[in-house]
């Protein structure tokens, strides 16, 4: 009794390691099952979804014009302090003085992607970019200016 | 201190397991006191991610510090993330539409098999099986793509918002969901193939670790540590939240008290989430994704405490606010420590090779520990 | 028909022509030598992006793919960073016995290399006691593991090596008894009448299942001899980092790499050897055209042949199995692998004397 037990002990054991063995030599010889990305090869055909999170930008038309308004509800709602906005006041055609952004310094070194500025803005200036190539050599290219030089207000936003 | 360097004989090989090595998952410090292979004490020294997140929280707004629960439990963000706005909505006594609901636990169960298919590749490779964590990989990065699709990144998504969520699903969220599904039916015997049903790993699993029923509770372990025990410790089931209620999933309960049975039971629960998002999957109601919240949060003067099943057991915010637009004191109850204190417990006595089996069958995460 | 044994043979009389009988033997001997690093160096090369490759393919991975053609120079490039990297010898180290261990293990796995038969009359040393002779050769190599754990002044090394020291000796015995399971079937402890004795089929085929399962206790016992995974305690990478070699770097770390994948060389081509058929054809019985279209295949093809596939169902252990704790290890070798190999011998040695083979 106690050495069928033995037998089958052994048995046992020898099977469950072929099944284990079975399954690795399948994906051996199953090339297709492969599933590595080639990165830098594949760049080309890489294809990010739209909402994937890379950096901040600021969109601006071919006028060069943004939709900025200034008003600082992106650098409350960072938890970081990522985004310093350094407002100026325009002259208005009217001759009134109105707020406006003169830059909005936005370090990326400090900004983990939350997407809470984004989501804060009121006129949807900025947005979330989809490249993810970030590594410079110098820490300083990653402090940028979001608007464009010479770049002013679009029409209409309040 | 001086009683701890008593306990320690003349003879005995101290080794540091950690903060560099190989299989603490992390920045994990053991001191270890060995007896030839045999194990006399573990002595886990903490601190070494520590980031003072809880200090940080109180200078964040209630938007703001949601976000740095993502990176403590970096592998359940979403859950994480779910009960700090749980713990808001409760102060403001905010009602979430339905939709952002179903949403959330959609979210959160796949969190869920994200992070139990994680827990298993990494188990198998601390027990020297190198394979299965690539075999793993395959199906995380299905979820992690669907993740990336909806919410915009992989890993620390930030999706949760007080009210709500933050965006709506994407169109193909529901297909690739059920795509899923499918991929991971057929793909979870070979999980049991490869691992469950070897003898080597039976061995090296079944007795190994023992926490009693006794002492999973005194320790205040929760989760699958607990369940592994027999203690029913399943929050979804007790201390229900959204519409748990409403689901129909079982508690996975084991009563082998090993590591065996710790692994049986995520391996169960990867199941019951799968069930529960299939229940839900084609029956996402139609509304809003966000209730309507005032731009500035402020809590009311008082004490809020929510808790939610994280992948790894309790996870819990507790918030005292002083009626301002950020928490007068916050404290997190992370799983990871209380299953992490009964390691001393389980390794006694036992080898040095079964102390990673041990460590990986508590599947700890060493920032969640730390904070 | 081109063989190596033609070649030897010319290269062999045109010295013995040349020079005087001593001169020439002198010189054969450094060209042997020179052929055995030469070979020991590309074999290191060919096993590591084997094992690569091999394991890369059942991780659903693609495995180096950028140095070389398909990647194949790869180890090349990691062996040319090896050399140019530096040799640390750590503080409190002993550092004669820390700079020895290395060149230890390496010639405890070259010495074994020598009564193996590459190909047909091609053997550098047929001595007649060759079965022995590798059994007691392959054996050293646990000295040298002891002795690099020891040097190195590092808990975790010491733990690998008295792991290691422990796990090699009692495997010993499993592999010794199933190597002997061949012996007695032949009648004679020289490998080349072993391999002559597998001229009308192979010992695996001809001798039942008792020689199959000599044949499977043999691979397990010579995969935990060779430190390998699921045996891999003395390295055993999540609980003790990298073992013995924790301390090494560089050149020294490079021996032993080298050693272990020669040692997994040199016992795939024992199992071979033995069980195999070494570089003899596939033989079957009476089919005459059969048996005339294998012997058109180079002996030497046959011997690397057989050889790499034992190599590669080892890899296949390694990257299926988790490893084992040490006492299951120990229980493994003296509760089953023993015992059975025991039984084992006395079924084949029953058969041998009766005959009841082919």
């Amino acid at each position: 009794m106690f050495l069928k037990d033995y037998c089958k002990e052994v048995l046992g054991a020898v099977q469950s390691l072929l099944t284990g063995m079975k399954r690795t030599g399948y994906y051996f010889t199953h090339h297709k099952e492969i599933i590595t990305q080639q990165y830098p090869d594949n760049k080309d055909t890489l294809v990010l979804p739209e909402r994937f999170r890379g950096e901040v930008i600021m969109p601006h038309n071919e006028m060069n014009e943004h939709r900025c308004t200034g008003c600082t509800a992106c650098e409350l709602a960072c938890p970081n302090g990522t985004i310093k906005v350094i407002t100026k006041f325009d002259i208005t055609p009217e001759g009134k003085k109105k707020k406006a952004v003169d830059k909005l310094v936005y370090h990326l070194e400090m900004c983990t992607l939350c997407n809470l500025c984004v989501s804060s803005c009121p006129s949807d200036a900025i947005k979330m970019e989809q490249t993810f190539e970030h590594s410079v050599y110098d820490r300083k290219l990653l402090t940028k200016v979001l608007n464009k030089p010479g770049s002013k207000i679009m029409e209409g936003i309040e | 201190m001086l009683e701890e360097i008593r306990t320690t004989e003349q003879d005995d090989l101290v080794i540091n397991v950690g903060p560099q090595h190989p299989s603490t998952h992390g920045v994990l410090h053991l001191v270890i006191t060995l007896n030839g292979e045999t194990i006399k004490k573990v002595e886990p020294h903490l601190g070494y991610v520590h980031r003072s997140i809880e200090k940080m929280c109180e200078s964040l707004t209630y938007r703001q510090f949601i976000l740095t629960t993502s990176r403590m439990d970096y592998l359940s963000a979403h859950i994480n993330n779910h009960c700090c706005v749980l713990c808001v909505e409760k102060g403001l006594q905010l009602d979430v539409p339905p939709r952002a609901q179903v949403i959330r636990i959609l979210m959160d169960e796949l969190t869920r098999i994200a992070s139990h298919v994680l827990w298993w590749g990494a188990f198998a490779m601390d027990l020297g099986a190198i394979t299965p964590f690539f075999h793993a990989f395959r199906e995380r990065e299905v979820i992690n793509d669907i993740m990336e699709e909806t919410c915009g990144t992989r890993l620390t998504m930030n999706y949760m918002m007080p009210g709500g969520v933050m965006y709506d699903l994407h169109p193909n969220f529901q297909k690739r969901v059920h795509e899923f599904i499918k991929l991971f039916k057929s793909k979870l015997p070979e999980y049991h193939e490869l691992v469950t049903n070897n003898v080597i790993f039976q061995e090296r699993t079944k007795g190994v670790g023992m926490l009693s029923y006794e002492d999973a509770i005194s320790y205040g372990c929760s989760g699958p540590a607990a369940r592994g025990s027999g203690v029913s410790s399943d929050i979804r089931k007790l201390y229900p939240y959204e519409i748990y209620n409403q689901l129909q999933f079982e508690e996975c309960l084991e009563y082998g008290c090993d590591s065996f049975a710790r692994y049986q039971v995520r391996m169960n629960e990867m199941m019951q989430s799968l069930s529960i998002v299939e229940q839900l999957i084609d029956n996402i109601p139609e509304g809003d994704i966000q209730a309507k919240t005032k731009a500035v949060i402020k809590l009311p003067k008082g004490e809020f405490y929510s808790r939610v099943e994280s992948a790894r057991g309790e996870f819990g915010v507790y918030i005292v606010s002083e009626g301002g637009t950020t928490p007068y004191r916050i404290k997190f109850r992370s799983p990871g420590f209380s299953n992490l204190s009964a390691l001393d417990q389980m390794a006694r006595g036992q080898k040095i090779g079964d102390l990673v089996a041990m460590m990986g069958s508590l599947d700890l995460v060493i920032p969640d520990i730390d904070r | 028909m081109w063989s190596f044994s033609k070649i030897a043979g010319i290269i062999d009389n045109w010295l013995n022509q040349t020079f005087s009988p001593a001169i020439a033997l002198t010189i054969e001997m450094v060209l042997v030598g020179v052929l055995v690093i030469g070979l020991f160096a590309l074999l290191g090369l060919v096993l590591v992006i084997m094992e690569r490759k091999v394991s890369a393919y059942m991780q659903i991975r693609l495995g180096p793919n950028r140095v070389g053609p398909k990647g194949m120079l790869q180890s090349l490039a990691d062996t040319l960073k090896l050399m140019v990297k530096e040799g640390l010898t750590p503080k409190g180290a002993d550092k004669f016995l820390f700079n020895l261990a290395p060149f230890v293990a390496m010639i405890g796995a070259m010495l074994v290399m020598a009564p193996i038969a590459f190909a047909r009359n091609f053997q550098m040393w047929d001595l007649n006691i060759g079965v022995l002779y590798i059994t007691a050769i392959s054996s050293l190599s646990v000295i040298a593991i002891l002795i690099a754990g020891w040097a190195s002044n590092n808990k975790y090394s010491l733990l690998g090596a008295m792991r290691s020291g422990a796990q090699i000796v009692s495997y010993e015995l499993s592999a010794g008894l199933s190597i002997l399971a061949i012996v007695v079937l032949t009648g004679s402890l020289q490998l080349s009448d072993i391999i002559n004795a597998q001229a009308n089929g192979w010992w695996i085929f001809k001798g039942h299942i008792p020689v199959v399962v000599a044949f499977v206790i043999f691979l397990v016992t010579v995969t935990a001899e060779t430190n390998r995974a699921p045996f891999d305690l003395a390295e055993a990478e999540s609980e003790l980092t990298a073992g013995f070699h924790t301390e090494y770097s560089g050149m020294k770390f490079a021996l032993f790499f080298l050693a272990e994948y020669i040692n997994v060389f040199i016992v795939c081509a024992i199992g071979a050897t033995l069980f195999l058929g070494g570089w003899m054809p596939l033989h079957i019985g009476s089919w005459q055209g059969f048996n005339h279209v294998m012997d058109y295949i180079p002996s030497s093809l046959w011997f690397f042949g057989k050889t790499f596939f034992l190599i590669f169902v080892i890899m296949w252990f390694r990257w299926t199995f988790p490893r084992l704790r040490i006492d299951q290890l120990l229980n493994l070798e003296w509760k089953y692998l023993l015992p059975i190999s025991m039984f084992n011998l006395l079924l084949i040695t029953i058969m041998a004397i009766m005959g009841w083979h082919f």
